[in-house]
């Protein structure tokens, strides 16, 4: 394999609502701001891979428009994946071992405040049993929630603390917004059900933002030690919803070592998410999870993967050893990617 | 697989038989224009057709992009452009289709407006389809009302000018 490493990151302060920038906008700023990181230009870039999601951005193609914001002219090689754009840093790292191409940019945006992000999840699901019932993502962590609570696996208490790590996170994070409501687990616990087991803090503080990561073959900064990812069955029936298998063979297939683990930044949609992938990841003590506060502190749709890896790069480059970024999509955490990150 | 030993249970009371439903999905959005296309879409409530220019290739796009295509940095200059132009290239729309808002015959033309580098996708009018032609020179009649969207100009209708070489808008074409 040849090594890959993360040479370039940013991400735009996640606003709840960004009024100023459309598509192309996010995508020039949060580009340049990662290349401007990387001490690269746009002419460095051999292959340049996005991620989005027409359903959340409400216009067909809208990831052509967004191509604006990194220049194709003169012609580039571009792909897209319609995933986060942890999948498309994925197919980058993959292009990056074809050998004929040194470094890759990779991109992706998102906005809540646009409205589409509840009704378009639905659309993900199985047509025939699932779809038509209408559960959108808050009610499909419930469920996945349910069985966590009803097999004694964790509390409603073990969820509020959840809540609180990440508001205390937030806090230290300039840019997420700032936590809102009370770090006093009792206090949260007060707070009435919104999708029974789980209540409103217990979902994400959905924003608008976009991210961008700079690869590079050689050139030294937090280097990808493994990557990987995995599938569960789309059919919720098919699966035990305790578990999330794709994430723990994901880990394996990356060649994480728990043992050595400094950071792990999850994408963890809802409290009960963060639970239940630490559990399947076997997560330990001495492991700090999101530090950043994570996908809880502020969540743009196909964006809260990506920059999980960034998060994860920059826990490197503040010192970390050894840290992993961790990506998931389709419901209740049907899909997981594992991006593994040592120090060189 | 066919298994032999399988029998279906059919004689369970099941009231209805199941042969489709309907599962419909309507999402709702509030697109936000963005600072460079709200700017844009006020100028045309002000009668005005507000291009943008990129700093490093000056090409000048309208409807005005907030980033260059071409250079990907912020279009910093924000400059008016037309109402007159030239029509780059053109179609006749003939043919009736469902949710068509103009009568045809009607013209779908490129107008490149004086000022600009990119062409506008719009309507001519206020003449003959068939006097229609590459080159022509037009101006923007706009709508007595105006709203904040692109079909506040009615259409482009024919000034009288000389035509334009084909040499001069080939790149526009």
């Amino acid at each position: 394999m040849r090594p890959v490493h993360v040479v370039g990151y940013a991400r735009l302060d996640a606003l709840v609502r960004d009024t100023d920038n459309d598509e192309a906008e996010m995508v020039q700023k949060a580009t340049a701001a990662a290349l401007a990181d990387a001490g690269l230009e746009r002419s460095d870039v051999g292959f340049t891979c996005s991620g989005s999601n027409d359903y959340v951005m409400g216009r067909a193609f809208s990831f052509v428009m967004a191509l604006d914001g990194v220049g194709a002219w003169p012609p580039i090689r571009e792909s897209h994946v319609e995933m986060d754009g942890a999948w498309a840093l994925y197919e980058t790292w993959v292009r990056l071992q074809h050998g004929d191409v040194d470094v890759g940019l990779v991109y992706s945006f998102g906005k809540s405040s646009l409205g589409g992000v509840s009704e378009s999840r639905t659309s993900e699901l199985d047509p025939y049993f699932t779809a038509p019932l209408g559960p959108g993502p808050d009610e499909l962590a419930a469920l996945q929630a349910r069985v966590l609570l009803d097999r004694g696996l964790a509390t409603e208490r073990d969820l509020a603390e959840v809540v609180v790590r990440a508001r205390q996170a937030a806090a230290r994070n300039p840019q997420v917004p700032d936590p809102q409501g009370p770090l006093d687990i009792d206090a949260l616990l007060a707070a009435p059900w919104s999708a029974p087991p789980l209540r409103a803090h217990d979902g994400p503080v959905r924003t608008d933002s976009a991210a961008a990561i700079v690869l590079k073959v050689g050139g030294g900064g937090p280097r990808i030690s493994g990557i990987a990812h995995r599938i569960d069955p789309h059919q919720l029936g098919m699966r035990d919803l305790a578990t999330v298998p794709s994430a723990h063979a994901a880990a394996v297939a990356a060649g994480v070592d728990f043992d050595r683990l400094d950071v792990a930044e999850l994408h963890a949609s809802y409290s009960s998410d963060e639970l239940l992938l630490r559990h399947a990841l076997g997560i330990q003590a001495h492991t700090r999870v999101s530090p950043s506060g994570g996908a809880l502190a502020a969540n743009s749709p196909m964006v809260a993967g990506l920059a999980r890896i960034g998060e994860a790069a920059r826990a490197i480059r503040a010192g970390a050893r050894h840290a992993i970024g961790h990506a998931a999509s389709g419901p209740c955490l049907q899909h997981n990617l594992i991006c593994a990150l040592e120090a060189e | 697989m066919a298994d032999a030993t399988h029998e279906w249970v059919d004689d369970v009371d099941v009231p209805i038989t199941v042969t489709g439903f309907k599962a419909p999905v309507r999402v709702e959005y509030l697109v936000t224009a963005g600072t460079v296309t709200t700017r844009f879409l006020n100028g045309i409530m002000d009668g005005r057709l507000e291009g943008r220019r990129c700093p490093v290739c000056k090409k000048v796009y309208i409807p005005p992009r907030g980033s260059c295509p071409t250079c990907a940095v912020p279009t910093t200059e924000a400059v008016d452009v037309g109402p007159r132009g030239t029509v780059t290239t053109f179609s006749v729309i003939r043919i009736p289709f469902e949710g068509q808002v103009l009568e045809p015959p009607y013209a779908c033309a490129h107008v490149l407006l004086d000022g600009a580098d990119v062409p506008l996708l719009h309507i001519v009018g206020d003449c003959d389809v068939d006097e229609i032609r590459m080159g022509m020179r037009v101006e923007a009649t706009w709508a007595d009302e105006r709203s904040p969207t692109l079909s506040s100009v009615r259409y482009f209708r024919p000034t009288g000018e000389p035509d334009v070489a084909y040499d001069e808008i080939r790149e526009h074409v």
